[in-house]
């Protein structure tokens, strides 16, 4: 049996009163990718902040079960030290502050160790040659003045650097061109294959699928998981759209 | 290197103290001439020193204090004379010296013997003997570097009385008079024709010497084609009895000639900082002002460029963050007169548990100065909501054919940058003290490596404590 890794039980997330999420659950073992869909505004990013402790998403019913331990009420920075990483929709920029500065800063802090600068700035070289990132990014201000595409590239690089046990990306292929999507998927198998990561992958195409193996494709619409299929859900998602979701949801509702 | 504490007493300061037939102890009565002349008399000012003082007494005695600025109502002004008499190296207790202070000694990890040297309660301590070293090192170029009591009777008083308080007259303001009248310590640098001094110079060394750190005078010229940087202060908050400061700083630069002038102001936390720099920049010069504050509750500091030659040049980037119970008022000045004359200003400054900070700057272009450029750039950053940041720039420009930007920002620090990080694994302080450090980033880059790692330190403390 796969080792189990996350369990969402019933989780209600509100923003300043309103109800995002009403009674989520979500089970994602050690190693497995599963796809989170929906149209928008069912609550898709509003998951993953919560599942990556945003404070200004707030749990008001349910748990958040990681690694054996109930992280309901930890800070992101204890989730992340245990495993967990959130690739943004939009980075944020921080003037001033160097990707591999932020990079090694996170490593020391996420381990609790001293990082061996020779081997850090290797794997960082080689990490971001994967990615086809121009080298001299690292000692640019963390995604100052980056393209989109160059900021999806620097969330796929810090993935790849922290080492998660399990990373939501949440749209981390939106906004990108054909060629940009290629090498941020290559970065993502490279997570999934060679290291066994598991993912929650937030996502409106198939394109960044392709790659990847799915095990499972969870449907959002509302705040409310509605359905859970396999792998071939996308590819019926994205022939026919969300509408038979939203039917069932709103017949749901009713009853 | 081993830190050796000099157990020297310099029994004058004792005798000093104690002669209360000089009526010492009249503290009450404000400052008189009988206290400004023990002061020339304990430095064997020549004549026309002894009179200086004492034409500044009288301006001072006449002019009030500056009233559009932040509130001075915490200094005690007709108990002056105290805040003059501890100048003279009064020893207190260690035991007196603020938790605060010795907490800040601890992180910063400042030896023990310097640590008291800071607190003014330690005697000497070896930097001396590093000062010396310096000074045999570039008096090798023919470079002097003295202290200033010695520079006023020595070898080059010629040059100290032609220059000393033109650039800031006493009549300047209140405290620049106080400063003419009760001056001591300080720093005198001449960097002769075409000298480029390798090392920067640091007045660190000096501060701890006997007297300094009050109402010290710093006296720098650099001749013709010469080149230096000089650096005044350290990170670690050097804890007086009395709580006033008004230094003066005159700085000289000749025709091509360079000056670096960086500064890490940290005085403790009761301090009224009062004090007046100005640089005068001849033809093709070129000034650079790196400013760092910390200290202080509250802080009047505009250090001015007079670009008067054509084509001279002035930088100026400065950091100020004012916490808890601190009101800083700091910025800069640039006045034009030659041709094709250029300034930058680049400011930053950071508010943080009710701390105040306010930059004031004045850019005056004059009629002369053509084809001159300006720019001032200005961020705030406001930590949380009791805090406050306020912008007062002034442009004068009287004539057409210049050049003048500006730009100001304020803002807060973001939450969502802050979850960005800590979605990393970093810790919320961390995560907010490498933002409040990134956007200081651009003024430590500009500092020597290890002033840049101890204002890193600083900004980490200043994050720390609520």
């Amino acid at each position: 049996m796969a080792e189990q890794l996350l369990q969402v039980r019933n989780l209600n997330v509100s923003v300043e009163d309103t109800e995002l999420l009403h009674g989520v659950s979500l089970d994602v073992n050690a190693g497995e990718t599963h796809v989170l869909m929906g149209p928008n505004g069912a609550g898709k990013s509003t998951l993953g902040y919560t599942l990556m402790g945003n404070p200004a998403y707030h749990v008001t019913g349910g748990s958040i079960v990681f690694d054996g331990e109930d992280i309901t009420g930890l800070s992101a920075d204890k989730r992340a030290q245990r495993g967990m990483f959130l690739s943004f929709q939009t980075p944020l920029e921080v003037p001033g502050l160097t990707l591999s500065a932020f990079l090694l800063s996170a490593m020391r802090q996420k381990t609790g160790k001293p990082v061996k600068i020779f081997a850090f700035q290797k794997e960082l070289e080689e990490t971001m040659r994967l990615l086809h990132m121009d080298p001299s990014f690292a000692e640019r201000d963390l995604n100052v003045g980056l393209s989109g595409g160059e900021k999806k590239k620097a969330e796929i690089l810090q993935l790849l650097m922290l080492r998660p046990k399990f990373a939501i990306l949440d749209e981390t292929d939106s906004g990108l061109d054909v060629d940009a999507v290629r090498t941020v998927s290559a970065g993502i198998e490279e997570y999934q294959k060679k290291r066994g990561g598991a993912l929650l992958v937030i996502t409106h195409s198939t394109r960044i699928l392709e790659a990847l193996s799915v095990d499972y494709t969870h449907v959002l619409v509302k705040g409310r998981l509605v359905y859970t299929g396999g792998p071939e859900l996308v590819d019926d998602i994205n022939e026919h759209g969300f509408e038979r979701f939203e039917a069932a949801s709103a017949a749901e509702k009713k009853q | 290197m081993a830190k050796a504490k000099i157990q020297e007493v310099d029994r004058s300061l004792y005798d000093f103290k104690d002669d209360e037939s000089h009526g010492f102890y009249r503290m009450e009565e404000g400052l008189t001439a009988d206290i400004v002349g023990q002061i020339s008399d304990e430095k064997h000012d020549p004549d026309w020193m002894r009179e200086w003082r004492l034409y500044c007494l009288d301006l001072y005695n006449q002019m009030s204090v500056p009233d559009w600025g932040p509130s001075i109502e915490g200094l005690d002004m007709d108990r002056i004379s105290s805040y003059v008499r501890s100048k003279s190296d009064m020893k207190g207790d260690w035991k007196e010296v603020p938790d605060e202070i010795k907490n800040t000694f601890e992180k910063l990890g400042i030896p023990q013997a310097e640590r008291e040297s800071l607190a003014g309660v330690g005697a000497q301590y070896d930097s001396e003997l590093v000062y010396h070293n310096l000074q045999e090192d570039v008096a090798k170029q023919g470079v002097v570097y003295t202290g200033f009591e010695e520079a006023v009777t020595g070898e080059y008083s010629d040059m100290v009385k032609e220059y000393f308080m033109k650039l800031v007259p006493p009549t300047d303001h209140k405290f620049a008079a106080l400063h003419g009248a009760v001056w001591s310590g300080g720093s005198f640098v001449y960097v002769p024709k075409g000298v480029h001094v390798e090392i920067p110079l640091q007045s660190y060394f000096r501060l701890n010497a006997k007297g300094a750190g009050q109402f010290e005078h710093t006296l720098i010229i650099v001749d013709e084609g010469a080149d230096l940087h000089f650096i005044e202060g350290c990170s670690a908050p050097k804890w007086n009895v009395a709580n006033l400061h008004a230094g003066c700083v005159e700085l000289y630069v000749k025709k091509n000639a360079r000056l670096r002038y960086s500064t890490i102001e940290n005085w403790s936390k009761n301090m009224y900082n009062l004090n007046t720099k100005r640089a005068l920049v001849e033809e093709g010069g070129r000034m650079e002002w790196v400013s760092g504050s910390f200290g202080s509750h509250v802080s009047y500091l505009y250090p001015t460029t007079i670009l008067k030659g054509d084509h001279s040049h002035c930088e100026f980037t400065g950091i100020t963050f004012a916490g808890k119970g601190q009101n800083l008022d700091t910025g800069a000045k640039m006045i034009h007169i030659g041709k094709d004359t250029s300034s930058f200003i680049d400011t930053k400054s950071i508010s943080k548990s009710g701390g105040i900070s306010t930059y004031r700057s004045a850019v005056v272009i004059e009629k002369s100065a053509e084809n001159a450029k300006a720019s001032v750039s200005c961020a705030s950053l406001m930590l949380d909501s009791k805090s406050r940041s306020d912008t007062i720039p002034a442009m004068t420009v009287k004539t057409n054919k210049a050049d003048v930007g500006h730009e100001a920002k304020i803002g807060r620090i973001s939450d969502e940058a802050v979850f960005y990080l800590m979605s990393r694994g970093i810790s919320e302080s961390e995560a907010r003290a490498m933002i409040v450090s990134g956007f200081a980033n651009p003024v430590s880059k500009e500092l020597p490596l290890e002033y840049a790692a101890e204002m890193n330190n600083l900004i980490r403390l200043e994050m720390e404590n609520g």
